[in-house]
């Protein structure tokens, strides 16, 4: 069993990090750049030890450290995996990170995980079903839980409220705070026929705690229409940074996480892109 | 009334059924090739962890038959947990079974090699005896002894040369392949994973020893030929014995 980690780092600071990637480990104690938090997923750390845990350890002592859930399947249709749950406890304790988040999403349904973020209909039974999940989690935990905004490609027609009041409901359900990812706002709006600035307009900054930025591809549907794909492959684009001004703007300065998990660059590249959130960070909340 | 997760599930592992009712692009027209993003997604991400974790499989079959090999057995065996890590652990019985691979018969031995690193991999930290205290042990306190064998450690045994083969494709200085029954120990010193090659009756002896056997027992159960100083060179030096309890000397 782990030891506990008592350390001091209790808040991710309002300044970039970036999705920590074993690759990087030597370039980031070297030159972390404008990188001041690592954000981790938390299924890669729940083995029994050997390297992943050894040197997220290590990392802990010197970086704040966002644990970020992408197998809990909160949107799930059935209860919450109680052993996933478990093991996701143990993580969170021994390593005691700055803050913990998980997704908008369903990627369990009876026996079968299928990795991947699936779409769930926002109306009250999935409200009632997601809050109590929540509650749940954050019970068992011990923890407020941030939740991401999805990247969507289809509607459901059952869906009758829109996704920034579903999550206005969360928040005043639960007490959970909210992740807002600027590029599924962007990625959802084109694929939506909505419009993103309407969306960060309404939605309530005051319970963010973090933001995630990060590429998509671009493809076409059935019809030609432009489908938009959250792929964390490739450079962030400059509608999506310009979407992040905009919520700098909104909301101050904030913990702004550089996503890119396939394709991973080298260091460089992924300093760059965090340099250039942390130009606008101190550029519009200085 | 039907979940439409089970439906939305069904749809995602089947190509060919039809994309469930009631999802609809902006115009409120049938999502149609939206939907097929979540199937890319699903068997993009599946098919890249067992690439991951199977690098020689991929290699030995090439990586175009190993991404078509993927996909049936995504479909067959989706992921029951998500700890993707150990994500796979089905692939030696499919592979067994995959008629396409019916004339490779050391596949599954080398999956089940591969699994076995992943495994060790993650296996929790153990602090390993130092070897003065096995070796100023009393030869009949020794013999009546009860070792304990670090989780990071994987016995393999084999009708085929599984480590010559994991060699082969895994180092540009391997020795030509010949066919012959290996067995081996995975072992980890500090974080990385290694393949030993064990001599006759090693395998036999260090699967009685974790079995709870004593030492003594152990070596009988090696039989002749068996090289014991060898095989503690072996478990010493990979840092595999994490404990020695005493046996009552008689």
């Amino acid at each position: 069993m782990p030891d506990g980690n008592p350390h001091m780092f209790d808040h991710l600071p309002k300044r970039p990090g970036v999705g920590y990637k074993p690759q990087h480990y030597s370039d980031i104690l070297e030159n972390p750049g404008a990188v001041e938090w690592l954000e981790v997923h938390a299924e890669n750390y729940m083995g029994d030890g050997g390297r992943p845990i050894a040197q997220l350890r290590y990392l802990a002592e010197l970086f704040p450290i966002s644990v970020h859930g992408v197998g809990l399947s909160i949107g799930a249709e059935g209860a919450l995996d109680a052993d996933h749950l478990a093991r996701l406890k143990h993580l969170l304790d021994w390593l005691n990170p700055a803050s913990f988040s998980e997704h908008l999403a369903w990627s369990t349904h009876g026996n079968h995980f299928l990795n991947d973020l699936l779409p769930l209909p926002y109306t009250d039974a999935t409200l009632a079903r997601v809050s109590d999940h929540i509650s749940q989690v954050q019970d068992v935990v011990g923890r407020r839980l941030l939740l991401e905004n999805p990247s969507t490609y289809l509607a459901f027609d059952t869906s009758d409220m829109g996704e920034v009041e579903f999550l206005r409901a969360l928040v005043a359900r639960t007490g959970c705070g909210l992740l807002l990812d600027v590029n599924n706002v962007f990625v959802s709006a084109t694929n939506q026929k909505t419009d993103p600035l309407t969306y960060l307009n309404e939605f309530p900054m005051d319970a963010v705690g973090e933001l995630h930025l990060g590429g998509h591809d671009s493809d076409a549907d059935d019809h030609g229409a432009p489908l938009l794909i959250d792929s964390h492959g490739c450079e962030i684009v400059d509608p999506v940074w310009a979407l992040y001004a905009h919520t700098i703007e909104l909301a101050g300065a904030m913990p702004t996480l550089i996503e890119w998990d396939n394709d991973v660059p080298n260091w460089a590249t992924l300093a760059a892109e965090a340099g250039r959130a942390d130009a606008i960070l101190t550029k519009v909340a200085p | 009334m039907n979940s439409y997760q089970s439906e939305f599930i069904t749809a995602l592992l089947d190509p060919d059924k039809a994309v469930p009712a009631g999802l609809s692009d902006p115009q409120g027209r049938p999502a149609g090739s939206r939907f097929s993003v979540y199937r890319n997604n699903v068997a993009v991400s599946l098919t890249e962890a067992l690439k991951t974790a199977f690098p020689v499989i991929c290699k030995l079959v090439g990586d175009e038959f190993f991404q078509a090999m993927a996909g049936v057995y995504l479909r067959a065996h989706p992921p029951k947990s998500p700890l993707l890590m150990f994500y796979g652990v089905d692939m030696p019985e499919f592979l067994t079974g995959f008629e396409p691979v019916a004339n490779l018969g050391y596949l599954p031995d080398i999956a089940r090699l591969e699994f076995a690193l992943r495994q060790s991999y993650h296996a929790a930290d153990t602090q390993a005896i130092a070897p003065k205290v096995l070796q100023a042990m009393p030869t009949d306190q020794l013999m009546g002894a009860t070792l304990q064998l670090a989780p990071s450690a994987r016995l393999l045994q084999s009708q085929w040369p599984i480590h010559a083969l994991w060699l082969a494709n895994t180092r540009n200085d391997a020795p030509k392949v010949q066919m012959a029954a290996q067995d081996v120990l995975v072992v980890r010193r500090e974080f990385d994973p290694e393949p030993m090659l064990l001599g006759t009756g090693a395998g036999a002896f260090i699967e009685a020893l974790g079995k709870g056997r004593t030492f003594g027992e152990a070596i009988k159960t090696a039989g002749t030929g068996f090289d014991l100083t060898a095989a503690l060179g072996i478990l010493l030096g990979g840092g595999v014995i994490t404990k020695i309890s005493k046996g009552t000397v008689t």
